[in-house]
C-alpha cells in the first residue's frame, strides 16, 4: 500500500511536469504542423536562467520562473521569426533536421556557457520538506508541481475555448488561409502562441527541475518522451496530453520502481503498443 | 512508338552505366589515395566505410521511400551484435561468414522494425523510430549475458580472410577487407536502385495514393525495401565489429542514428554518392573539430545542419550536380 501510494504520487507528479513542458509543444505541432526537436532545449533554457538567477544573483524562486519565463521567450522570438518561419509547410525530414540543428547548438552553447554539470533551482523554505495531507505525508514540491499543471490545464482550457485569441487559434488551426482570408493575422497567432509554448515549456522546466535534473544533455535526454507525449495524446488536444502524460507517467514511474533493472523497456515497449494501436493519437483527429 | 522510345531510352542507359564506372573508379582511386595518404589513419578510414554502409542502407529507406526515421542504427547495431555474438560466444570467427550472419541479423532487425515503424505516418512515424532504437538499446543493455551490456562485447577475434589475409595491428587488411565489401554493396545498390523495384520505390515517395492506385502494395514494398536496407545495414555493423573487434551500446544508440541521418543530408539524400560523401564530410569534420576542441563539436554540427537545410537542401552532392548541369547547359 505505501509503495503504491508513492508510486501514484510521484507518477502524478512526473505526469503533470511532462504536460506542462509538452502541452506547447503540442499547441504549436498542431497549430503550425512544425515537429519541433528543440522544444525540450527551452525548457533546459528556463532551468539554466532560473538557476542562475536564484543561485548566482540570489533572487526569490517565484521571481526566478518569472525571469527564466520571459528570459526564454525573448531568446525563443528571434529564433521563431528567423528560422521556424522559413521551415512552416516543409517536409517532415526538413523540419526534423532544422530543429534538431537548434537542439545541438543550444546543447553546445549551454556546455559552454554554463559548463557540463548539474545546475541546481534552490527552493523556497515553503516547498522544502514533506506536507501532511492526514494520512500520509508528500513532498511539498510533488504537490506544488501537481497543483501547476492543474492550474495550467485549466487556463489553457479558458484561453482556448473562452477568450477571442483561442477562437483565431483555433480558426488558424482549423484552416489557416481561410481563417487570414476572414481577418485573423495568422502570423501575429503563430508568433504568440510559439511564445505561450516557450513559456510553457520554460515554466516547466523549472518546476521540474527536481524530477528532470537541469544539464546540458536534458534537450536530448527528454526530446523523445515530450515528442512521445505529443505523438500519444494527438497534436492540438489538451485533454489527449494530459490522458497521454498521466499515462506515460504512471507506466515510467512504475518501471521504475518495480523493475529498474530494465530501465526505460517498458515505458518505450509501451509508447508503441500504444501509437500501434492510435496512429493518429489518444485523441487526434482523422485528418 | 515503342521503338522510338527505346532508341531514345538507350543512349540514356547506356550513359547511366558509363557513370556508374566513373563512380566506381573514383571510389577505387579514393581508397587508394586514402591508403597511402593517411597510412597512420586508416582506423578511422575503416570506421568511414562501416558508417557508410550505415548511411547508404539509410539512404534505401530515406533517400528512395520517404519514411523520416530516426532510429536505423537498430538495424546496424543488430548487425554488429549478431556477427559479434556468434564470434564471441559460438566460435564463429570466420569473416565472411561473420558478415552474412551480420546482414541476417540486420534484415531481421530491418523487418522488425519495418513493420512497427510503417505503422504510422509524420509524427507518429518519427515516434515509433525513435522508440524502436531505445528499445533495442535497453534489451541490448539488459541482456548482458549475450551483449556484456554497457562494457561492450569483446573477445571477437576474427580468422584471416579466405584464411589467407590476417588482420594486423595497422589494420591494413581490415581496409582491404572494407573497401571490397563497400565496392560490392554499391554496384548491387546501384543495380537495385535502377531495377523496376527501385522505381516503384521512387515512385511511392513521390505519390504513395497514385502508386496503390495502380495496383501495387506500397506496404509490402516499403517492407522489402526496409529488409534490403537491413541487410546492407547489418553488413555495415558486421564490418565494424570484425574490424574493431568489438561492440559497443553506441551501436544502438539514439545518437547513431541522427548522426547518420545528418552525414545523410549533409552529402544529399536520395543518390548513393550523396551518402558516400555525406559520410566522407562528416567524419572527417568530426576528427578535426573533436580534435580541437570536442566541447565545440556539438555546435558546429548544429550549424551545419541549419546552414545545409537553409542553403543547401540537396546537400553537397545533390547542389554540386545542379551546378554542374548549370555549367555544362551555359557551356553549350
Amino acid at each position: 500500500m505505501q509503495t503504491f501510494f508513492s508510486i501514484g504520487v510521484d507518477a502524478l507528479a512526473y505526469g503533470m511536469i511532462l504536460f506542462v513542458i509538452s502541452i506547447g509543444l503540442s499547441v504549436t505541432m498542431g497549430l503550425m504542423r512544425v515537429i519541433n526537436l528543440a522544444h525540450g532545449a527551452f525548457a533546459m533554457i528556463g532551468g539554466y536562467i532560473a538557476s542562475y538567477a536564484a543561485r548566482d544573483l540570489g533572487l526569490g524562486y517565484g521571481l526566478a520562473i518569472v525571469i527564466a519565463v520571459l528570459g526564454t521567450i525573448i531568446i525563443a522570438v528571434p529564433l521563431e521569426r528567423f528560422l521556424y518561419r522559413r521551415i512552416y509547410g516543409a517536409p517532415e525530414l526538413t523540419q526534423v533536421l532544422m530543429t534538431i540543428g537548434i537542439t545541438f547548438c543550444i546543447i553546445g552553447l549551454a556546455n559552454y556557457v554554463f559548463g557540463p554539470t548539474l545546475k541546481t533551482i534552490p527552493l523556497p523554505a515553503g516547498l522544502q520538506g514533506p506536507v501532511d495531507i492526514g494520512f500520509r505525508t508528500i513532498a511539498a514540491h510533488k504537490l506544488f508541481a501537481i497543483g501547476c499543471g492543474v492550474v495550467v490545464a485549466l487556463g489553457l482550457w479558458y484561453l482556448i475555448e473562452r477568450t477571442s485569441f483561442g477562437v483565431k487559434l483555433r480558426a488558424s488551426v482549423d484552416n489557416t488561409a481561410m481563417a487570414a482570408a476572414l481577418g485573423v493575422r495568422t502570423k501575429i497567432v503563430y508568433a504568440a502562441s510559439f511564445a505561450l509554448a516557450v513559456g510553457l515549456a520554460a515554466f516547466g522546466g523549472v518546476i521540474g527541475a527536481e524530477l528532470l535534473p537541469v544539464e546540458p544533455y536534458y534537450a536530448l535526454r527528454y526530446m523523445v518522451t515530450f515528442l512521445v507525449v505529443v505523438s500519444v495524446g494527438g497534436a492540438g488536444s489538451i485533454s489527449g496530453a494530459l490522458i497521454a502524460c498521466l499515462l506515460l507517467g504512471a507506466v515510467d514511474t512504475t518501471g521504475r520502481y518495480l523493475v529498474p533493472e530494465y530501465g526505460e523497456f517498458f515505458f518505450y515497449l509501451a509508447v508503441i503498443a500504444i501509437v500501434w494501436v492510435f496512429p493518429r493519437g489518444l485523441m487526434g483527429r482523422a485528418k | 512508338m515503342s521503338a522510338e522510345a527505346s532508341v531514345t531510352a538507350m543512349p540514356a542507359q547506356n550513359r547511366g552505366w558509363q557513370r556508374d564506372l566513373i563512380g566506381i573508379a573514383v571510389i577505387l582511386v579514393a581508397a587508394i589515395a586514402g591508403y597511402f595518404l593517411f597510412p597512420n589513419n586508416l582506423a578511422l578510414l575503416t570506421r568511414m566505410i562501416a558508417i557508410m554502409l550505415l548511411v547508404l542502407s539509410l539512404d534505401l529507406v530515406t533517400g528512395y521511400c520517404g519514411v523520416a526515421t530516426l532510429g536505423h542504427a537498430a538495424l546496424f547495431g543488430s548487425g554488429a551484435y549478431a556477427a559479434g555474438i556468434a564470434a564471441a560466444h559460438f566460435g564463429i570467427t570466420e569473416p565472411i561468414t561473420m558478415i552474412a550472419i551480420g546482414a541476417v541479423g540486420g534484415a531481421l532487425a530491418g523487418l522488425i522494425s519495418g513493420i512497427v515503424i510503417l505503422r504510422g505516418h509524420g509524427l507518429a512515424q518519427l515516434v515509433l523510430s525513435i522508440a524502436i532504437i531505445h528499445l533495442f538499446h535497453e534489451a541490448a543493455n539488459k541482456a548482458s549475458e549475450y551483449t556484456g551490456g554497457s562494457d561492450g562485447l569483446s573477445g571477437i577475434s576474427p580468422d584471416p580472410v579466405l584464411g589467407v589475409f590476417e588482420f594486423d595491428l595497422w589494420g591494413r587488411t581490415a581496409y582491404v577487407f572494407g573497401i571490397v565489401l563497400l565496392l560490392l554493396v554499391f554496384i548491387l545498390l546501384r543495380i537495385l536502385v535502377r531495377s523496376p523495384f527501385g522505381m516503384l520505390c521512387r515512385g511511392i515517395r513521390q505519390d504513395p495514393v497514385r502508386v496503390s492506385a495502380m495496383g501495387a502494395s506500397v506496404k509490402l514494398t516499403l517492407i522489402k525495401m526496409y529488409v534490403i536496407s537491413g541487410l546492407v545495414a547489418g553488413v555495415g555493423g558486421a564490418f565494424n565489429a570484425v574490424s574493431t573487434q568489438v561492440v559497443g551500446l553506441d551501436s544502438l544508440s539514439f545518437t547513431n542514428s541522427a548522426e547518420a541521418l545528418v552525414m545523410l543530408v549533409l552529402g544529399g539524400v536520395g543518390s548513393l554518392y550523396g551518402a558516400l560523401i555525406g559520410t566522407i564530410a562528416f567524419v572527417w569534420i568530426e576528427d578535426l573539430v573533436s580534435a580541437a576542441n570536442p566541447f565545440h563539436w556539438l555546435t558546429i554540427v548544429g550549424a551545419l545542419l541549419i546552414a545545409v537545410v537553409l542553403f543547401a537542401p540537396k546537400g553537397l552532392y545533390g547542389t554540386a550536380a545542379t551546378l554542374l548541369e548549370r555549367y555544362r547547359r551555359g557551356g553549350k
